[in-house]
């Protein structure tokens, strides 16, 4: 084929420029979606309750994944810092994920359980309150702002529709599950169960 | 990997490879068109000249073919093809963690035969516990490990749950859980009141004194069960000592008020399942020796 022809026929050029882009998606991408590790969930992986869903739209509002990652590598100085390396089965139900690409903060993927729910509060209110170098911006506002839990149910049903196992009683008590707490709550509860699933000792 | 997605994988990846190269060649140019050396087509009477792609281009663009087929033949990529030196993430860091292993294994032994006192002052000891608990445990107690309001001041010698090596260490793996109750509903608000006066005036501080021995018998009924008769507190229960001036949630008459009516409950994550035992016995030196 003449250069001249695809140069001058649109057409034909963003045909041609798909079907090379495509070749990497269908290579890269396209296997992953039918195979077995990104699809089947690790053993004990549930879907969030209504309150830990809440806290992870309040972690995807405030903007947390943009300085904190949830993957750690495995490269021995990150599974010396963070523990066991992340697996793609715990990120089954995680739509959107929020593996983040940049760590101006720690990992966050097991943090569950690492702090109590105090030292999380304090160091939401003020973060230098309890590491006094950190940079971290403080989120006073969520010890004031009620969940509005009118959504939550529309929300888990929104995921079941991608794939997420929520049952129809999950739906029905999403919002009575989620009444009357503060979005800190639901975001600390949210934390408390980050990579709880997968634990070495190290 | 199921193997038709292998397949798949592989039959597109090489389709991608042979098309890469016939572009490549089938439209090298070695020579300059003989008629007038342009492309031929004009825009407002600019004119493009048809060269030839320099060779060291030409010839980068072979290399970078050259190095993705070898790439596909030595590492995985070709499907469920695991590459000739059968190389895989996972494999790689469990080799450095074994060579970690394998490297302080000895120290780590040595260090384990002997009792926390014994290496509590032990220059080592001290440099590496000091790095872990920068790791593991400053976040709470401070880089310092003077801890700040509700995190405990690892420094001071004064002990919630004990100070002992083995007291500091069972903290450690497995964590720990204090349990003040709240005595609002129970004692009222006058209650709470005359509690906190009788806790001012053992630690010398101003008080209305018929508070303070309305206060006293509330104490003496329910706060000495845990915080013992003379207020000196039990590390077997977490519950502190009230009159050395340590206070972890503050002294004022408010804070001590708070702490009575809506209760403390401190929590202390375990780190059983985080650290290992070798860690947990360098990270009880270490805090121990904060203190000799």
């Amino acid at each position: 084929m003449k250069h001249e022809a695809i140069e001058k026929n649109v057409g034909l050029m963003i045909i041609l420029i798909i079907v090379s882009l495509l070749f990497g998606t269908l290579v890269e991408l396209v296997p992953l979606f039918f195979a077995k590790e990104t699809n089947e969930p690790i053993a004990g992986l549930k879907p969030l309750p209504a309150l830990e869903l809440e806290g992870r739209d309040i972690y995807v509002r405030e903007g947390c994944n943009t300085c904190h990652s949830q993957m750690i590598r495995p490269l021995r100085a990150e599974t010396e810092r963070y523990g066991h390396y992340s697996v793609a089965g715990e990120f089954v139900y995680d739509h959107p994920f929020l593996w983040g690409s940049k760590r101006t903060g720690p990992d966050l993927a097991r943090v569950g359980k690492r702090y109590s729910d105090d030292w999380h509060r304090a160091h939401m209110y003020n973060p230098r309150d309890v590491v006094p170098e950190s940079n971290m911006p403080a989120f006073p506002w969520l010890f004031d702002n009620d969940i509005d839990g009118s959504r939550t149910g529309t929300k888990m049903a929104g995921l079941r529709k991608v794939g997420v196992p929520y049952t129809d009683e999950d739906i029905a008590g999403a919002a009575g599950a989620v009444e009357g707490k503060k979005e800190i709550d639901a975001l600390v509860a949210y934390l408390q169960q980050l990579g709880t699933l997968l634990q070495s000792r190290r | 990997m199921a193997s038709f997605w292998s397949l798949w994988i592989i039959i597109l990846t090489s389709i991608t490879f042979v098309a890469m190269v016939w572009v490549l060649f089938a439209n090298r140019k070695r020579e300059q068109q003989p008629t007038d050396k342009t492309t031929g087509h004009e825009y407002d009477g600019i004119q493009e000249y048809d060269n030839p792609l320099p060779a060291w281009w030409f010839y980068m663009f072979v290399i970078t073919i050259v190095w993705g087929a070898a790439y596909l033949v030595i590492y995985p990529g070709m499907g469920n093809f695991p590459g000739i030196l059968g190389w895989t993430q996972i494999e790689q860091h469990d080799r450095e963690v074994a060579a970690a292993d394998e490297k302080f294994r000895a120290m780590r032994d040595r260090y384990m035969a002997l009792p926390v006192e014994e290496i509590a002052g032990d220059p080592a000891v001290r440099k590496m516990g000091m790095r872990m608990f920068s790791n593991n445990c400053a976040q709470c107690h401070g880089a310092d490990a003077k801890g700040s309001y509700g995190f405990p001041n690892l420094t001071d010698g004064d002990w919630i749950f004990g100070g002992t090596p083995d007291a500091i260490k069972a903290s450690i793996t497995q964590g720990r859980q204090a349990a003040m109750p709240a005595w609002g509903t129970v004692i009222g608000d006058q209650g709470v009141e005359e509690v906190t006066a009788y806790v001012m005036s053992i630690n010398g501080r101003e008080a209305d004194e018929a508070k303070v021995a309305a206060g006293e018998k509330h104490y003496q009924t329910y706060c000495a069960a845990c915080h013992a008769a003379d207020a000196t507190g039990n590390p077997a229960l977490g519950s502190p000592n009230l009159k050395n001036g340590i206070w972890l949630y503050g002294g004022n008459i408010e804070q001590v008020a708070h702490s009575i009516r809506a209760g403390r409950n401190g929590v202390m994550p375990a780190h059983e399942n985080l650290l290992s035992e070798d860690k947990i016995h360098i990270l009880t030196a270490y805090v121990y020796g904060l203190n000799q």
